[in-house]
């Protein structure tokens, strides 16, 4: 077997390298995720169906899906605003400012949900100002979205920050100088060259917020078909030792999440195709 | 439309970028910055185009102030060194950007902007490839790109800011000349931004020479090269070789007691330098300034002789090919007798 993939590289051991990746990735990534893809079917395909199909874990599943894409859509919104003012602008302060952002990389989610549930409960410092308007954050959706919105920021800011400082002015200027508008400047030249690096952004914050549990389950409240979300049915599921039904649950997790990454990976194909061919 | 700049002043802290600058050019005249870096050209550029404020002084376009006027309203063609296309637009798309960005009620039909992209794409030499991206263009391509979509806001003035600088020498000579054909075919007013000066002789109509933020001189490329202002200017047209001489009653007088006409402003004095270019001075066997050549290179119809004097300063000569005797070699010691030698002031700058 030598094909054009096995070209004499300059770097030696390409054998061994190649076997210890593969090695690595079967026994951190893929044994695992066959454990999980092989336990749920002692249900049979009936009990699968059935264990999948029951309205808490569809409402759960619906949730989680979607405060994850709500949540990463947010983040692109205001992720690119905090990002313009950290490349654009120069202001005492602005690196604190940048280095806050990466606050929720480090923090312990627990640490952040407690924070979070402790401002936004109804005597909290915002939950008491937003109470009277009717709002209601704590154990409640919105609660969950706003955790997942603080854990998925860093993700959005430290994807677009290096492309926008890559962004040569002079873009803007030639638009500026072609008759564009401030608006237009933004929305035909900056946004466009912004969109993979936004892409990729919206996916690893959309994947973080998915299995996002410790920030959560403090805000949550966790009420069954309201806000429960998929991981935490899977630990009570696990705590009542119905192993199988857990993974189930896991299982539809892991086929959704792939396709959902799927999807953005190949509009990244499609965004990239354009830039640089 | 005619442009004037009058005093116009840009200090970044305590640099002067631009230092009280005023230039005329008239309507569809070809007028070429040309200034080492740092000099300021690309500064004034950009006060042209509006993508910077002057801290005084004032550019008048057509009459009117232009410095009253966004870079929007103002309605110049801007080229980039680095071509500035947007890379997420097609060829046919970055050309067609400024009519689209246009008002709804100035902004051309559909039909009319892409029947303007394919004139403009057959004007530039690029048909056919509307559809490619910037990144699958060649450097003298692109080039070729922007100044497309340039030119498709029918501009009232080009300003280009060394357009050719990062293509190679060959690309470069010929977008030279293709550039001079659109502009005469266009007529639009041309301001030319380089630091290469072979290049704004061949192109301009009149080329502004520009030190530390001053204008030095501005005339047509042959006055330029037939009285130099300055000595700056000399210099920096081309290769100049220097020489110490007294200078009496315009004449400037070197060791050895030869003398040649001083051209230039100083007529008079003690103590000053001549400087000659390499094609403009004789070898002799007597009667000049001695020096040992050094070294020969053949340079197409001329040889290059490198010499150097007693004291150690080296000096360029060009000599005929053909008639050059084969007894020049490197060794030889000869004279130079300069034919046509500037003094020029001593400037304290």
């Amino acid at each position: 077997m030598r094909g054009r993939w096995l070209e004499p590289s300059v770097l030696p051991g390409f054998g061994p390298a190649l076997g210890f990746t593969l090695f690595w990735l079967g026994l951190l990534v893929v044994l695992p995720l066959a454990a999980l893809v092989a336990r749920p079917w002692e249900l049979g395909l009936a009990g699968f169906w059935h264990s999948v199909t029951e309205p808490r874990v569809l409402a759960a599943l619906r949730l989680s899906f979607g405060a994850a894409l709500a949540a990463a859509a947010v983040n692109v919104v205001f992720g690119l605003v905090v990002t313009w003012v950290l490349v654009r602008y120069d202001f005492p302060g602005r690196r604190l400012a940048d280095a806050v952002v990466d606050l929720p990389f480090a923090l312990p989610t627990a640490v952040a949900g407690i924070a979070l549930t402790a401002i936004y409960a109804g005597n909290g410092w915002i939950g008491s100002w937003l109470g009277p308007l009717g709002i209601k954050v704590a154990y409640t959706p919105l609660g969950i979205l706003v955790a997942l919105v603080f854990v998925g920021l860093p993700f959005v800011v430290r994807s677009v920050q290096p492309v926008m400082q890559d962004l040569d002015a002079e873009l803007e200027e030639a638009a500026e100088t072609l008759g564009a508008g401030p608006v237009q400047r933004v929305t035909r030249v900056i946004l466009p060259a912004l969109a993979p690096a936004c892409v990729t952004g919206f996916a690893l914050a959309f994947a973080r917020a998915l299995g996002e549990y410790g920030s959560v389950i403090f805000i949550a409240g966790n009420m069954p078909l309201v806000s429960e979300i998929a991981p935490l049915l899977i630990v009570i599921r696990l705590e009542q030792f119905d192993y199988a039904g857990a993974a189930a649950v896991g299982l539809v997790m892991l086929g959704l999440a792939a396709l959902g990454l799927l999807a953005i990976n190949l509009s990244q194909v499609i965004l990239a195709r354009r830039g640089a061919a | 439309m005619s442009l004037s700049v009058d005093n116009v002043s840009k200090r970044f802290g305590r640099f002067a970028a631009l230092d009280r600058v005023s230039l005329q050019a008239v309507d569809g005249e070809f007028l070429a910055l040309l200034g080492p870096s740092g000099s300021g050209k690309t500064s004034l550029l950009r006060v042209l185009a509006g993508l910077s404020r002057p801290d005084e002084g004032r550019v008048l376009f057509g009459g009117e102030d232009f410095l009253r006027l966004s870079p929007r309203e103002r309605r110049v063609g801007m080229v980039f060194q680095h071509y500035a296309l947007f890379r997420h637009m097609s060829v046919a798309d970055n050309v067609a950007f400024g009519l689209r960005v246009r008002p709804r009620r100035q902004r051309p039909p559909r039909a009319e902007i892409s029947a303007r992209v394919k004139e403009l794409l057959a004007l530039v030499q690029l048909e056919g490839l509307e559809k490619r991206y910037p990144a699958q263009l060649s450097g003298g391509q692109r080039q070729r790109v922007a100044l497309a979509r340039a030119l498709a806001i029918e501009p009232r003035m080009l300003l280009l800011d060394e357009p050719f600088g990062a293509l190679d020498a060959k690309v470069r000579r010929e977008l030279r000349r293709w550039l001079r054909q659109i502009h005469d075919e266009t007529g639009v007013t041309t301001v030319f931004v380089t630091h290469d000066q072979e290049e704004a002789m061949d192109l301009a109509d009149r080329v502004v020479v520009l030190n530390a933020g001053r204008v030095e001189q501005i005339g047509t490329p042959a006055e330029l090269q037939k009285t130099p202002a300055t000595a700056f200017v000399f210099d920096f047209l081309g290769d100049s070789n220097r020489l110490p001489c007294r200078v009496v009653d315009g004449h400037a007088m070197f060791e050895g007691g030869f003398s040649a006409p001083a051209l230039g402003p100083v007529h008079e004095a003690a103590q000053a330098t001549a400087r000659f270019r390499p094609h403009e001075v004789d070898l002799a066997v007597e009667g000049g300034v001695p020096v040992t050549i050094t070294h020969l290179s053949a340079r197409g119809a001329l040889i290059r002789a490198e010499c150097q004097g007693l004291d150690g300063a080296l000096y360029e000569v060009d000599l005929l090919r053909d008639a050059t005797p084969a007894s020049l070699a490197p060794g030889a010691r000869v004279r130079l007798r300069p034919r046509r030698v500037f003094v020029f002031a001593e400037t304290a700058r």
